[in-house]
């Protein structure tokens, strides 16, 4: 009884139905990563081109943002609703990034422009 | 396993203490940890009391009280106040939700360990050269320089143990959302168990900036960087600023598990469900998160200008909301209930009107304005020490008296219980509560000694005399702790009769296992709701008798831990370091620690422990010889 590791029977139909849930997951997975290398390679070609930075940083930093949230959603599970308590975690996950964004907001308005 | 119960050799007992999972033991173990660092806490304070008692007082040096005045706050906040709270986390979150262990009993461990050898290497500087001397918060333009190792004792001490303590709290996030027992939703979770939950979010989210502010202030201290630096284009604002953005939160980290200790105090001796349920569960969560909004009130003076100022100002008045709905609902508790004043319950109405006057305080120091004033006056000492004693020590004692059956299975004498509230108190009262006048006659705080006739005398000499009796207290009660141990009888089950939650519905002495079959909660106050239909076998249980799967005893936590505790010692000496005597084995001795913890981590990460099963005959076995009967719950 002591020490024993779990193993799990499935039967035919449960294991094509795994089989296509993964092939679909992957599926999404690859585009998602084709999109993120994507973003980053305009990313760094719009830094190449030598446009002003006044236009680059902002395009770079929405660009940032996107690339977060499809981290989140495809990589991290965020997107899976029926995952054990996902609820808890995206409301986790939303309160870090505002008390993130509240502490950076902070940072650039009273310490370094100082209002 | 009933060779658990059976005596143990000194040595055998010890390992097992080492390579414990269990979060029973790990709670007694946080609780002498932290009783600890109390007393030697509470030491520093009444040092720095003596030192104050008259003007011009030569008691101790202005150095030395540099440190007593950094090691008191440093250490009652987070190696006295912290590990005290977990002690009663660890002991009561598993088992007021049904819970065979935390998620991960390892991590546990792991929690302990490095909060422990921590604070032991933050302590040891009293003996290798000097305490740390800038402060609890050790602002960087002084603690940059500040000669000899103090501050890097202080750097290096916190990030262990601060490691240790955000690996607790995101293990209770885990316990907590994951663990519940059947039927016990979000909306029945005892309070203490809520406020565990908000504590563990504002742990999570509050001491990354701690340790990311540390790591700074520990390239600046002990391999010259220059962030902090203003004479090499630093920021030593930025310091102040993740200080505070982790320092405001601690300061809930600390209340709110109080505030839950109460809640349970107060409902059960008032003999009435706690009022207004929900609304403190919103309020927690409220309070929880304004936290993170307000941290610039403690830099009102700093220059931060009007705007922020009066942003700051109103988001921190905005908490007394929520505080403001707590105290109502505590009083609305107790009002038209059947009260008994035990001992807990004496804590619990003591704590109402200090925390009060705390709150209020802290309101008027809100007020901008105002704070320029009372800003690092006494006035702000009165203050927080009001919140702290009158709300998280309270709070602490109290619940000692309340939760030791449930530790132990002893009671605590309640007579000496009493003559302890009624000495501490009026002992707290008499020391702070003239301090509130000594800071608006103008008596700065953090200042080693004073000159006579300025009508600071007698109030500072009354404030030392209430040290003295806030110390005859704890004395007190570690006499009736030791009173206890030598000629307590067994308490049993429910020794208080009034007790609601689920906690109290395990059988004493508590198996390690916990409820042996996972119990079935039908609403809130599980087990109130058993006794008033007559249950006579505690709970309903939401499953049948079987194998019961435990983890592993790991001696791993420990080394883990001790790799850090040797690694801190080779940072301190580096050769790059501030205080300038570098010694040649500070290279090689960080290296091996770091050696030591991250081998331990990958034996960790390669080796399978799946932990092993009670079986059913064990687990009867076990209980025949605890309780003496065979059977009993079906």
């Amino acid at each position: 009884m002591a020490h024993d590791t779990p193993t799990v029977t499935r039967t035919s139909a449960q294991h094509e139905y795994y089989k296509q849930n993964n092939k679909a997951t992957m599926q999404k997975q690859v585009v998602n990563f084709a999109i993120m290398i994507f973003l980053t390679l305009v990313a760094f070609s719009l830094v190449g081109a030598g446009f002003s930075a006044n236009l680059v940083l902002p395009i770079i930093l929405l660009m940032a943002g996107v690339q977060v949230v499809l981290q989140l959603y495809s990589f991290m599970h965020m997107e899976e609703k029926t995952a054990h308590e996902i609820g808890v975690v995206t409301m986790f996950m939303w309160t870090g990034m505002f008390f993130a964004f509240l502490m950076i907001l902070a940072f650039v308005t009273i310490i370094w422009w100082n209002l | 396993m009933s060779s658990s119960v059976k005596k143990k050799g000194f040595g055998a007992t010890v390992w097992d203490y080492l390579t414990t999972v269990d979060h029973k033991k790990i709670a007694v173990m946080y609780l002498l940890g932290g009783t600890l660092f109390f007393v030697i806490a509470g030491l520093e304070a009444v040092l720095m009391r003596i030192q104050l008692m008259y003007p011009e007082n030569d008691f101790v040096s202005a150095g030395t009280f540099n440190q007593l005045l950094t090691m008191h706050g440093t250490t009652m906040l987070f190696l006295a106040a912290m590990p005290l709270l977990f002690a009663f986390m660890n002991m009561i979150v598993p088992l007021q939700i049904g819970a065979r262990d935390v998620a991960f009993p390892f991590l546990n461990s792991l929690g302990f360990w490095l909060f422990f050898l921590g604070g032991l290497f933050l302590h040891l500087s009293f003996f290798m050269g000097g305490a740390p001397d800038a402060g609890w918060t050790s602002y960087a333009s002084l603690s940059l320089y500040s000669p000899g190792h103090g501050v890097d004792f202080y750097v290096l001490g916190l990030q262990v143990s601060g490691a240790g303590t955000l690996i607790s709290g995101i293990n209770f996030l885990v316990t907590i959302i994951n663990m519940r027992a059947p039927g016990m939703t979000f909306m029945r979770m005892p309070l203490f168990t809520w406020t565990t939950f908000v504590t563990s979010a504002l742990i999570l989210f509050g001491f990354p900036p701690l340790t990311a502010g540390l790591i700074l202030l520990l390239f600046d201290r002990m391999f010259s960087a220059k962030f902090f630096d203003v004479m090499y284009g630093g920021n030593t604002i930025i310091w102040e600023h993740l200080f505070w953005i982790f320092g405001h939160p601690e300061v809930y980290i600390l209340v709110l598990p109080a505030f839950g200790l109460f809640s349970e105090i107060i409902p059960t001796f008032s003999r009435k469900r706690l009022f207004g349920y929900s609304s403190m569960v919103f309020a927690t969560i409220l309070i929880g998160f304004l936290g993170f909004m307000v941290w610039a009130h403690h830099m009102f003076t700093v220059g931060l200008g009007p705007t922020a100022n009066a942003i700051f100002a109103v988001a921190t008045m905005a908490i007394a909301v929520p505080t403001g709905m707590k105290v109502f609902n505590w009083l609305l508790t107790v009002w038209g209930g059947s009260i008994k004043v035990t001992t807990p319950m004496l804590y619990a109405l003591g704590f109402i009107p200090s925390f009060v006057a705390g709150g209020v305080t802290g309101i008027m120091q809100a007020t901008a304005p105002l704070d320029y004033q009372l800003h690092d006056s006494y006035f702000i000492v009165a203050h927080f020490h009001y919140v702290i004693v009158g709300g998280i020590v309270l709070g602490l004692l109290g619940s000692t008296h309340f939760y030791w059956p449930l530790f132990f299975n002893r009671m605590l004498n309640e007579t000496l219980g009493k003559i302890t509230f009624w000495i501490f108190f009026i002992g707290f009262h008499m020391t702070f509560f003239l301090q509130h006048f000594l800071g608006l006659m103008g008596m700065p705080r953090r200042v080693f000694t004073y000159m006579p006739d300025q009508g600071w005398d007698l109030f500072n000499f009354i404030s030392t005399i209430g040290a003295f009796l806030m110390s005859a207290g704890v004395i007190l009660l570690v006499l009736n702790v030791i009173i206890t141990a030598i000629k307590g009888e067994p308490a049993g089950n429910d020794p208080w009769g009034d007790t609601r939650t689920l906690e109290w519905a395990i059988p004493q002495p508590i198996p390690f296992y916990n409820f042996r079959q996972t119990p079935l909660v039908r609403g809130l106050d599980p087990y109130w709701i058993e006794k008033q239909e007559g249950n006579k076998e505690g709970m309903v249980y939401a499953e049948p008798l079987g194998d019961i799967h435990m983890p592993n005893n790991s001696i791993v936590p420990f080394v883990m831990s001790l790799g850090l505790f040797i690694a801190s010692f080779g940072a301190l000496y580096s050769p790059l370091g501030v205080a300038d005597d570098s010694r040649t084995w500070a290279i090689p001795v960080l290296v091996i620690g770091l050696v030591i913890t991250f081998g331990s981590m990958i034996y960790r990460s390669l080796k399978d422990d799946h932990g092993y099963y009670v079986t059913v005959a064990e687990i009867e076995a076990l209980e025949e010889e605890l309780y003496g009967k065979k059977g009993g719950n079906k």
